[in-house]
């Protein structure tokens, strides 16, 4: 088990290593570069200026050198300018050059300086970070429930009624793209036109102060997406798991149906959705940055649609170590989990 | 004139979908007349699941080629603007700032006119037909890339497989909004990137179509060669012209924005692909009649595209449909956006971001594409879901 797990953690650092040098390497191309040096500086600049901005900035090194002081391996650059100050990466404003530090990359806990938002972009994730785990926090909290029990109900009887009426909902669900659903939900519930108004439309209030009002339906609408998948997994398995041998014999022997369910057929029947809940994440990602766009809730998602259309490099790569690392740690936790969880692989 | 009332508006759109509604009556009475000659197709017939998704999908598709490739049911050209027109509710008649309208222009904006003033029925057509001319190819590209990996990747194991696979998990754990972002930019598109990406995934098809061939008739090399020479001939034709814009006679080409748009799709399916298709081939592999063909002393790759495709059809179907509606998801996604299409694009995805700003005042000109995006995905997610219970029953 232990071997296993380290094995899962060396090929994530791997596959984290990886991308986020595709990242870097995409970002850090010529015309995006020269997008950047124009927006910095001004629009009017010639190539010769261009260069030579981006030359004292450290923009122009070869690629895997600036990777490597961007991840903090290789030691920052120093340059001495033209009007002889020295500059560097690791030399803050106001500081002497000796007194800097000579490594500075996110290993060392620097994350650089957002050009967009004026700021360290360490302090943007972590706030942003904060008000998205508050969205992604309600959105399990009224996901998991209720695509299990949609689940079971369905898979306890297949063919029934109910579980025509429930997979057809689940069906739905999956077929309606958050933003589709969204614009459903505002059109209905938010608009003058129809004139419920039982919800806002925007959650840019509820950044500071969440209520039930504001915070609804962005939460809904993520919810709603994952939840048939999730639902129609859970039916499988229950499906599947209520037509096997030990359930008849249970029922045979005169346990009735409600027991049969509770405590023979969900513990079985629970051990797929738990992988499927942990590989959802990287849809709800999706899921959020679409929502956050919608209904203007600026967390981690919106910061990503920011970054990526201003191209904010150092952002930018923040954002995809996160949602990477994010991605990676959810799919590491539902391997391991899958071995715990499964009866046939580790035996009590 | 006055305002039309929505029975009336009802009607009229009724009876601009008549090609439409003749065209499904026509296939679904061929389809149920001879649905015992047609395989798994006439199965369909069988599932009131499937026959609905099937129809849902063949209405949007009809709509799309009668309405975009023959210009039957829009009303109006999607891109003419009328000042008058700026957010008029459904039903309105059609009016000009200047002038009277042309008399052979129809007279009303059946679902109203957008903030630009553009009608919003027309658009949400043509938004078909942006929708039918992109996605299913997308989706085939993405299959022949996923099944040109993934058949060897799962049959050899191995080396192979671990490097392809390690391959497939790097793409999957990028969230695809920020792929998007990434590759779907103008810089992005200046630097060249987008075309060598769509030089190598265009090189798929032709492969495939060449193994195939190869595989099945090296014992007869005059029968292969007429096939490997058609196909080369023509694949490299269509892939100098899609990939390249280099089209020796100067007839293929492809929108450069369209091109990105369709690789960054194509890139982010086929890595799924991959995966089902590895997973189908290494369970199939373990089959008998796949152990007879290597005693025979068939080589791997007839074995893989001879022997192991046919018998995971059922399920790479059921994934074809289910894709075709994920990567028409992904268009939406794109448009929403303002990603790769022109901003004046009627695709869904920018129309229902452009109508969202002013949801709540006018509810017209969003929600039509809204419900149309859905009620074609839904379609073909019944009409996997048909499929699946029809390719089980045998």
């Amino acid at each position: 088990m232990a071997m296993f797990i380290l094995r899962r953690v060396g090929v994530m650092i791997l596959t984290a290593l990886c991308l986020t040098f595709i990242v870097f390497f995409l970002t850090n191309l010529y015309p995006n570069l020269e997008k950047l040096a124009k927006t910095q500086g001004d629009f009017r600049m010639s190539d010769e200026e261009v260069a030579s901005y981006l030359g004292r900035n450290g923009y122009l090194q070869p690629m895997a050198v600036k990777y490597g002081q961007w991840l903090g391996v290789v030691p920052g650059f120093v340059i001495l300018d033209r009007d002889g100050v020295t500059r560097g990466q690791c030399i803050e404003p106001g500081t002497a050059p000796e007194d800097a530090p000579r490594f500075c990359g996110i290993l060392q806990g620097d994350w650089g300086y957002s050009t967009v938002f004026r700021e360290d972009v360490g302090k943007i994730l972590g706030d942003k970070l904060a008000l998205t785990g508050r969205l992604m926090f309600w959105v399990m909290v009224l996901m998991v429930p209720s695509a299990l029990i949609l689940g079971i109900l369905a898979g306890m009887r297949e063919g029934s009624r109910t579980d025509r009426t429930l997979s057809t909902f689940a069906i739905t669900t999956t077929a309606t793209p958050e933003y589709v659903s969204g614009v459903l939900f505002i059109a209905v519930f938010a608009s003058t036109a129809v004139g419920l108004k039982w919800f806002k439309g925007t959650a840019t209030a509820a950044m500071d102060n969440p209520t039930f009002e504001n915070f609804f339906l962005p939460v809904l609408t993520i919810a709603l997406y994952g939840m048939g998948y999730i639902a129609r997994m859970t039916r499988a398995s229950m499906a599947e798991v209520m037509t096997a041998q030990y359930i008849r014999t249970a029922r045979l022997k005169g346990v009735s149906f409600p027991n049969v369910v509770m405590k023979h057929a969900l513990r079985n029947a629970l051990i797929a959705p738990f992988t499927v809940i942990m590989l959802q994440f990287p849809w709800l990602l999706n899921g959020v940055v679409i929502v956050e766009t919608l209904f203007n809730y600026k967390g981690f998602g919106w910061t990503l649609v920011q970054a990526a259309g201003n191209n904010d490099i150092e952002l930018l790569l923040g954002v995809s170590v996160i949602s990477v690392v994010v991605v990676l740690v959810t799919q590491l936790i539902s391997d391991i989990g899958y071995v715990f969880l499964n009866p046939r692989i580790s035996v009590r | 004139m006055e305002p039309l009332s929505w029975s009336e508006i009802a009607l009229r759109m009724l009876g601009l979908f008549l090609p439409v509604w003749i065209a499904l009556i026509v296939t679904f009475a061929l389809s149920i007349t001879f649905k015992r000659r047609l395989g798994l197709y006439g199965k369909l017939f069988d599932s009131p699941i499937g026959m609905v998704g099937f129809a849902m999908v063949m209405f949007w598709v009809f709509t799309g080629i009668f309405g975009g490739a023959f210009d039957m049911i829009l009303t109006h050209d999607v891109l003419s603007q009328s000042a008058t027109m700026k957010n008029k509710g459904p039903g309105t008649p059609f009016t000009q700032m200047m002038g009277t309208p042309d008399p052979g222009a129809y007279p009303y904006y059946l679902l109203g006119g957008d903030n630009l003033g553009r009608d919003v029925f027309s658009r949400m057509i043509a938004g078909a037909w942006e929708v039918i001319k992109i996605a299913p190819f997308a989706s085939m590209f993405s299959f022949m890339v996923g099944i040109t990996l993934g058949l060897p990747a799962g049959y050899y194991g191995g080396r192979l497989d671990t490097l392809l696979s390690f391959m497939a998990n790097l793409i999957l754990a990028f969230p695809v909004i920020l792929l998007f972002y990434l590759l779907v930019t103008p810089e992005i598109v200046q630097t060249g990137i987008p075309v060598y990406m769509a030089a190598v995934l265009f090189l798929f098809p032709i492969i495939f179509l060449l193994l195939l061939w190869n595989s099945r008739y090296h014992t007869q090399p005059s029968r292969r060669n007429v096939y490997v020479g058609v196909t080369l001939v023509i694949g490299l034709w269509l892939y100098s012209g899609i990939a390249w814009d280099a089209d020796p006679l100067g007839l293929v080409s492809f929108p450069p924005n369209l091109l990105v748009v369709f690789v960054a799709v194509v890139f982010v399916n086929s890595p799924t692909v991959f995966r089902i298709v590895r997973g189908l081939t290494m369970d199939i592999k373990t089959r008998d009649y796949v152990a007879a063909a290597q005693t025979r002393g068939e080589r791997p790759w007839y074995i893989m595209l001879w022997e192991i495709l046919p018998n995971a059809r059922g399920p790479l179907l059921v994934d074809f449909c289910l894709r075709i509606g994920y990567t028409t998801i992904l268009l939406g996604t794109l448009g929403f956006f303002g990603l790769g299409l022109s901003p004046e694009s009627p695709d869904w995805g920018s129309t229902i971001n452009d109508g969202r700003k002013l949801l709540t005042m006018y509810l017209h000109p969003a929600l039509p594409p809204a419900f149309a995006l859905l009620s074609l995905v839904l379609g073909l997610n019944l009409l996997a879901d048909g499929l699946r219970e029809e390719s089980l029953r045998d």
